[in-house]
């Protein structure tokens, strides 16, 4: 609808003067979308109702994890770095786990474009739920298309501004709720809901919910499709993700023109099915002619497929006028060629190839992780310390993470050194084999030092290894290092 | 050359009376929401210079300073530190060592102030350099428990204050008191000692010499002195060096190393925090 090259007619079809410039701006259309019931409109509802259900119920769910720890299913714990997914407990630097989960996001959400063009925008998309939800407010409050439509034209009366009044407080209400509801990912939800309402939540608590609130009602409330439109990149490259064999909201021209309208009992001889009733107009949430083709604005939501299916069955004729398909079935048709749907193309078939490979890593990985992590650093400063009896010795700092619940005690060895001299500093005795305690949920640092004899040392460096293990059970988890010495 | 304002049939809007070779300037009016924005940046502006400093003689009414600023985050985090500090300085050394919390406490600040102060001489990690001791390592000239190292650092070595510790090495050649060649026969003797030797007779010839010079301080077997600071002869650790040529130096010239006192310049606990650190470099005993 922008920037096309737009020609001005005249009433009676004849064309005027062509207007050559290029609108590189355009004022805002405001959009009154119909109500329409429907397949899709009640698969729109279930899908809202799930999200919604989820976003704003998810933090409340419970999960027994024992003493000392939260008991939230879902919890983002910032000041104790820890998140917690049921079960799955992920420390700051297992963050690739979060790389992994945007991983099958993105390829999930190019298959699914793929496969039936931009339904994650018509459905799924929060821009989208709750902008649904905001229309549907709207509508219970103004009224349909129609009395909005006059409503707006209306001077400034009582009965306009409580109306408006009362819709700007619920939109203000659902914008709250949904800020609130946010934060309470990152903490025990019902203690934030209670000191956010006793004011003694923490700033960053109310700003968050300030932000939250703004941004919903802002974009829910007011920017609405321009959110799609123009601040959304995700359009931009749909010609890119779609192919011919993609389903996407489609006219049927073949079938529809030579449009026109339809007085009840005529012939349906030497014209279209499309009675040019405008209705898949005034139902699109984004004010578009789907009749023009696909288009950037399009998401995909299939309103207009209730809206024209609607008005068959009121004129008789058979539904799918508008309806999900494929630009090669609408060619073929056209071409009067066979044609045969296909499922399975190259990129269908890489796009599930990589979320199953991703899924699978990301599982397979989260199974056989270990609760334990060991790091050793080398101390390069001294570099290696010459003892008074001509021993050379290494310091290093050795750093367990005990993800378990449970204190442990990690027997150390080491391996590549004959017999050296082990000391841990804090602990005294450590003997050749020393246990180095670490706190549960926590992590246990130590230094380490390791002397042998200069005559023990081969070269200026050794390869060494640490060994560390919890009891004899489990394998060692094994880190290699160096062990220097004076040059040769 | 402003010519003619006119109105654009397309846009509705007014030229600015600009052409350029038939192309004509559109005076399109900023969208309102930017002029607002540019509006409330302008009186946001004023505000700002009333409330915060910002010209060279007036203050602000809020009285805003970024110095009183970092005292006052000084002073929290000195409040922060202060029952741990507290505790530090009430307790023992040995007290410091056996409480884990403590001696981590204890440690990570030592290695703040060790960075700060000591790094410059002893290098990062207590590494040393020639003439100044490496600290990780198990060679002590003063002690190497944690009070003997606690007093080194409260009290220094050969500096001003009473308490510190002194000792002086007499000047053997310097002074006239050996000759030149007994001084190699003394050198080759001390370096017997750690099996570095290379001439078996001028050792022998030094044994003597040392047995009347040197023993008070440094034993009989080379062994030292840590009431005076005198070094182990017989480890393989040399503060100055140990090839031929430092140890006559050494034996001819004296050495003296000096380290300042630190009691004045810290407080007790930091004091205790640096020993308890620097015994934890390894070598402590």
């Amino acid at each position: 609808m922008h920037g096309v090259l737009e020609t001005k007619g005249g009433k009676d079809g004849s064309r005027t003067e062509p207007v050559s410039e290029v609108q590189l701006y355009a004022d805002r259309v405001r959009v009154y979308p119909k109500k329409i019931s429907g397949n899709f409109r009640r698969l729109k509802w279930a899908i809202l109702s799930v999200c919604l259900g989820l976003y704003y119920l998810a933090p409340w769910i419970r999960w027994d994890r024992g003493p000392n720890a939260p008991d939230q299913a879902l919890l983002i714990d910032m000041t104790g770095r820890r998140g917690y997914f049921f079960a799955i407990e992920i420390w700051p630097q297992e963050v690739y786990y979060i790389a992994g989960l945007l991983m099958l996001g993105a390829f999930g959400l190019f298959l699914a474009t793929t496969l039936a063009g931009r339904v994650w925008c018509g459905y799924a998309c929060p821009q989208t739920v709750w902008t649904d939800l905001f229309m549907q407010v709207e509508r219970l409050i103004e009224g349909d298309r129609n009395q909005r439509m006059r409503l707006d034209a209306q001077p400034l009366s009582l009965a306009k501004a409580a109306k408006k009044t009362l819709k700007h407080a619920a939109w203000l209400f659902i914008s709250f709720a949904t800020g609130g509801a946010w934060i309470l990912y990152f903490g025990d939800a019902p203690a934030m809901v209670r000191d956010v309402f006793s004011g003694e939540a923490s700033v960053e608590a109310y700003a968050f919910i300030a932000l939250l609130t703004s941004t919903t009602y802002l974009l829910a409330g007011w920017a609405r499709e321009q959110v799609c439109t123009y601040m959304c990149p995700w359009p931009r490259f749909q010609a890119a993700m779609l192919d011919g064999e993609s389903l996407v909201v489609s006219y049927r021209k073949h079938r529809g023109e030579k449009r026109g309208s339809y007085k009840k009992g005529a012939s349906w001889e030497g014209r279209g099915d499309c009675v040019d009733c405008k209705l898949c107009v005034a139902v699109c949430p984004t004010g578009i002619d789907i009749r023009d083709g696909l288009q950037l604005e399009c998401i995909g939501c299939g309103l207009c497929v209730d809206a024209c299916a609607s008005i068959m069955d009121r004129v008789g004729r058979p539904r799918g006028l508008i309806a999900f398909d494929t630009e090669r079935h609408l060619r073929a048709v056209e071409a009067k060629t066979p044609y045969r749907y296909r499922l399975l193309r190259p990129r269908v078939l890489l796009y599930s190839a990589l979320v199953v490979f991703i899924a699978l890593v990301m599982g397979v990985s989260l199974f056989f992780r270990s609760t334990a992590e060991v790091h050793v650093l080398r101390e390069r400063s001294p570099l290696f310390v010459a003892l008074s009896d001509g021993s050379i010795r290494n310091d290093f700092t050795v750093k367990i993470l005990n993800k378990a619940r449970d204190p442990l005690d990690f027997a150390l060895e080491i391996e590549g050194l004959p017999a050296p001299t082990i000391k841990v500093i804090g602990l005294e005795d450590a003997g050749p084999r020393p246990f180095l305690p670490t706190p549960g949920d926590g992590v246990a640092t130590y230094r380490v030092t390791l002397a042998v004899p200069a005559a023990a040392l081969k070269g200026e460096q050794t390869e060494i290894r640490f060994a560390l293990r919890a009891s004899e059970r489990t394998k060692p988890i094994k880190r290699d290092t160096v062990f220097l010495g004076p040059r040769k | 050359m402003p010519t003619k304002i006119e109105k654009d049939i397309v846009t509705g809007t007014d030229t600015t009376g600009h052409e350029w070779d038939g192309v004509k300037e559109l005076n399109t009016p900023l969208p309102k929401w930017w002029v607002w924005t540019f509006y409330v940046t302008i009186v946001w502006g004023v505000g700002y210079c009333i409330a915060y400093p910002s010209l060279p003689w007036f203050k602000g009414l809020l009285g805003f300073s970024q110095r009183a600023e970092i005292a006052q985050r000084m002073e929290a985090a000195k409040a922060q530190k202060g029952p741990m500090m507290e505790r530090i300085r009430a307790s023992s050394l040995e007290d410091i060592r056996k409480n884990a919390q403590l001696f981590e406490f204890a440690r990570a600040g030592g290695r703040v102030v060790f960075a700060d102060n000591c790094a410059t001489c002893h290098g990062s990690g207590g590494a040393g350099a020639l003439g100044y001791p490496n600290l990780a390592d198990d060679d002590w000239l003063w002690g190497g428990d944690l009070t003997a190292i606690h007093e080194t650092i409260a009290y220094g070595i050969r500096n001003a204050d009473d308490r510190s510790r002194n000792s002086q090495m007499p000047k053997f050649g310097v002074d006239g008191v050996l000759s030149a060649a007994q001084i190699d026969d003394v050198a080759e003797y001390v370096l017997s000692m750690s099996n570095r030797a290379s001439n078996a007779q001028a050792a022998a010839r030094g044994k003597p010499l040392y047995a009347d010079n040197c023993v008070a301080c440094h034993g009989e077997k080379g062994e030292g002195n840590r009431e005076v600071g005198s070094p182990r002869l017989a480890d393989q650790i040399w503060l100055y060096g140990g090839d031929k040529a430092a140890v006559v130096k050494s034996i001819a010239q004296s050495r003296a190393g000096s380290m300042p006192a630190w009691a004045g310049r810290f407080d007790e606990a930091t004091i205790k925090m640096l020993a308890v650190y620097v015994h934890g470099l390894g070598g402590g005993e």
